[in-house]
């Protein structure tokens, strides 16, 4: 590692320590926490006020169980801190039973505001409108790209896409009506994209990207003949295999010759986005996320001791630590897995490539339309 | 370790996503096969046209010769398969190592898709009943008395999505190029070999490659891909996959096979005499094939039967895949034999249920990673028994009590039928019988095709429509 980076990486750590303080002490202050966590506080073996000195004490904390999430009320995920502003709740799954829940009043805003700063202007043209080709209904992601086109100064057209019941569809077997869902949810991109809005960017899952590609290139077009240069995609499903077919095949080719840029991105409701370093032919189309430090943590850690961090290039499962002062979530283990990559320039703390769906879970994921 | 690159209508692609298919037993990987998503099954789908219009340049005569020549390489010839040369014996010793079925197996399930292909001419003879084949070609022509016929092509190329356990099946997929259409194949996750050396030999013995697609990858992507985007498929699987696509016309499923022997009240009492024609239609093949008999239905005589069959097949021992006796496959999907064979004892315990295998040893044998479940012959004593039909991918019969009046409601669906009897009136009735695919009338063992009849689900129906044409 160049002297440059290592004292990156150090302040990086050092920002990152004073953050976790701070972001504890909001979380645990009688007057800012949220009632769940001030609760927790009484089961805790250790005082979170006094006790967290940098990111590594958050391991004092025992894991993050997504179960919590699941069910009311709701408030008590509200920091008092911020009781006085507009609140809004994010859901995940929910096709059947409880959904998990997540309250948000800006982060998804800051997350986006932060993750437009490294689209590249050539590609997303400030100014330009934008088409959100992913799942609507309580979903972050839906919000969060309406603002990032917003923050662009553009306009964001959005379609109907209800990722439950095709799930439903998925479980029952229903391969036909899968089938006509898909077309519904792309002929509705169509639409968009060939009514004279100036859509220029847009966000997408790799299946969406790929239907939309190939319906358009069934009636004769393309994605850059209908105007897009920017693609901002995310999604487990996104490999360096589908990444390669995607850019040769349905782009025509790399940013430079199609015209069309697309950077692959990882992120959930728990977390802000995860931005990739560069994705290229000549990287053999590898993908590798760094978090948005110090908001959120990404680690790689051992299968069966989940404290320990793997060594770089090993695999290892995929950690995330949220620390804003709307949500706090320490050490909560995701359903992917991965392999630890270091540092880099852009991104001065450790990055995770390869992520795919946790092996000894991923009889159990259903990857849907998006 | 050889390396299986996916082929875009005949060209290599080299995929970033690379699986490894390993030896059953030791864990080793014998082959690097390079997956491929849906996109890429979807997108290629847009060019079948172009592999039918190579195969119509060439006339069916000179299909089918070249066809035969794919035979006789498919069988004997040093082909170059991947990035490696395959001798017949390189492929035999790689599909067993990857799918744990004995060498002998293997043996006969090349001798059984070379003589598919050998004898083309006159299988695409019975398939077609005499048809000649200029008139698919060309899409009209005249019968003999005159009249004008009209065959139209449902499809540019038909997809298959292919079974890991039974590599006998590629029969039924083989013919497909002599009728000028392509082939859009999704290999089996454990048995690639048999679709890479087809195309192999095909390619060798003239077939223009750009007629083939092979999509190695995940099954339910891949699948589901292939069944969206061609517009005649086939697919093999469980009853599920059956229930799902069962009255899909683009879609030709095959799963389990329920098929059965049904002996007569007039012939029971010589029940002696089909003993040996009773365990070959079980164990044949490993018992892993839809055509094995699942079921034996007849009115007395149960007991003894089941017992006879039971001394017959119950001492059968897991024996190495290259001793040349071996005749009982591995299962290699980690807990299967054992839940399997956990079905089995429930079953067995009901009151009508007795199982005759017991006295001959422990049926489930476990040699990790792999299982095995020598063969299991139960006695159920009347039709009452909710397990009667059930079917299993191993030799495992049923031997059941019932009237022959009931017989025939009795039964469900039976790929094959075997009819032991001289009775014209139940002939009748299993002639008439819906529920039954292919009849046997007499003692003929349910794994024995007549390839001179239409065999299971009859290609030309499935990809061609009879229709009028007028020429003014």
């Amino acid at each position: 590692m160049s002297d440059s980076l290592q004292a990156a990486v150090d302040q990086a750590q050092e920002q990152l320590d004073a953050h976790t303080i701070e972001i504890v002490r909001w979380h645990f202050g009688d007057d800012t926490g949220c009632p769940f966590w001030l609760e927790k506080k009484r089961e805790l073996n250790f005082d979170p006020l006094t006790e967290v000195k940098c990111f590594a004490d958050l391991d004092k904390f025992p894991d993050f169980e997504d179960e919590w999430l699941r069910g009311g009320p709701v408030r008590r995920w509200v920091p008092q801190g911020l009781a006085h502003e507009p609140v809004y709740v994010f859901e995940t799954g929910g096709t059947t039973g409880v959904p998990k829940s997540r309250i948000a009043m800006e982060d998804f805003r800051t997350d986006y505001s932060n993750f437009s700063d490294t689209l590249p202007d050539e590609y997303f043209p400030p100014g330009s409108n934008w088409l959100m080709l992913g799942p609507s209904g309580p979903r972050r992601l839906r919000l969060a790209v309406e603002h990032l086109a917003q923050h662009r100064g553009g306009i964001c057209f959005c379609i109907d896409l209800d990722p439950r019941w095709v799930i439903k569809l998925i479980k029952k077997g229903w391969m036909d009506h899968l089938e006509e869902y898909k077309k519904h949810c792309i002929d509705q991109a169509v639409t968009i994209l060939t009514a004279g809005h100036d859509v220029k960017c847009m966000f997408g899952t790799p299946k969406l990207i790929e239907q939309l590609c190939l319906e358009l290139e069934n009636r004769g077009t393309s994605l850059a003949e209908c105007g897009i240069t920017g693609i901002f995609s995310g999604g487990t499903e996104f490999t360096p295999q589908w990444t390669k077919f995607c850019v040769q095949e349905l782009f025509g080719g790399p940013p430079e010759v199609s015209g069309i840029y697309m950077t692959p991105t990882y992120g959930n409701t728990l977390m802000g986005l995860a931005c990739s370093e560069p994705v290229t032919k000549e990287n053999k189309y590898k993908i590798t996320y760094h978090a948005p430090q110090p908001r959120a943590v990404l680690q790689v850690v051992d299968f069966d001791d989940t404290d320990k961090v793997v060594g770089y290039g090993e695999t290892g499962r995929s950690k995330l630590t949220t620390l804003t002062k709307e949500f706090f979530v320490p050490g909560f283990l995701e359903r992917d897995e991965g392999e630890r990559e270091p540092p880099c320039e852009q991104y001065p703390w450790d990055g995770i490539s390869g992520v795919r769906p946790f092996s000894k879970l991923a009889g159990g994921t259903t990857v849907g339309v998006y | 370790m050889i390396e299986l690159q996916a082929i875009r209508w005949g060209e290599p692609y080299e995929s970033l996503d690379i699986d490894e298919v390993k030896h059953f037993y030791t864990g080793e990987p014998v082959a690097r096969v390079h997956t491929v998503g849906s996109g890429i099954v979807q997108r290629d789908a847009k060019k079948a046209k172009f592999a039918r219009r190579a195969l119509q340049a060439i006339s069916p005569a000179d299909l089918i010769a070249m066809c035969k020549k794919a035979g006789e390489l498919f069988e004997s010839g040093t082909l170059q398969v991947g990035d490696s040369k395959q001798t017949p014996e390189d492929f035999i010793q790689q599909q067993s190592a990857t799918t744990g079925m004995p060498i002998a197996m293997c043996q006969a399930n090349v001798t059984k898709n070379a003589f598919v292909l050998k004898n083309i001419d006159t299988i695409l003879d019975a398939l077609t009943r005499g048809l000649d084949l200029n008139i698919l070609a060309r899409g009209y022509g005249e019968e003999e008395r005159g009249v004008t016929v009209s065959y139209q092509a449902q499809c540019d190329a038909l997809g298959a999505v292919l079974p890991s356990n039974s590599p006998g099946v590629h029969t039924l997929w083989i013919p497909v190029i002599a009728l000028q259409m392509g082939l859009v194949l999704k290999p089996g996750s454990s048995e690639p070999w048999t679709p890479y050396r087809v195309y192999s030999a095909m390619v060798e013995a003239g077939i223009p490659r750009e007629t083939f697609c092979l999509y190695p990858g995940a099954g339910a992507d891949i699948g589901g891909a292939i069944l969206s985007s061609c517009r005649r498929s086939m697919i093999f699987g469980g009853p599920q996959t059956v229930q799902q696509y069962s009255g899909n016309p683009k879609v030709q499923v095959h799963g389990p096979g329920f098929s059965k022997i049904l002996l007569g009240d007039d012939c029971v009492d010589d029940w002696e005499q089909y003993v040996d024609m009773m365990a070959d239609s079980v164990y044949r093949n490993g018992g892993r094939s839809c055509l094995n008999t699942s079921s034996i239905y007849a009115s007395r005589h149960t007991k003894e039967i089941a017992e006879a069959l039971a001394a017959k097949l119950g001492p059968i021992e897991v024996l190495p895949p290259d001793d040349p006796n071996a005749g009982l496959a591995a299962f290699t999907i980690e807990g299967a034999a054992k839940a399997i064979w956990g079905a089995i004892e429930n079953d067995a315990k009901a009151s009508l249920v007795t199982d005759m295998t017991s006295q001959y040893g422990e049926r489930l044998v476990e040699r990790d990673p792999v299982a095995y479940i020598r063969p299991v012959v139960l006695h159920h004593a009347s039709i009452e028994s909710d397990s009667r039909n059930k079917e299993y991918m191993f030799p495992m019969v049923n031997v059941v009590e019932c009237p022959q009046d009931k017989m025939i409601d009795a039964i469900d669906y039976s790929l094959i039928c075997t009819g032991v009897t001289n009775d014209e009136e139940l002939r009748r009735d299993l002639i008439a019988c819906t529920e039954i695919d292919r009849l046997n009338l007499g003692p003929i063992p349910t794994p024995q095709v007549d390839w001179l009849q239409p065999h299971e689900g009859n290609l030309i129906e499935f990809l061609y429509k009879n229709r009028a044409l007028q020429i003014g």
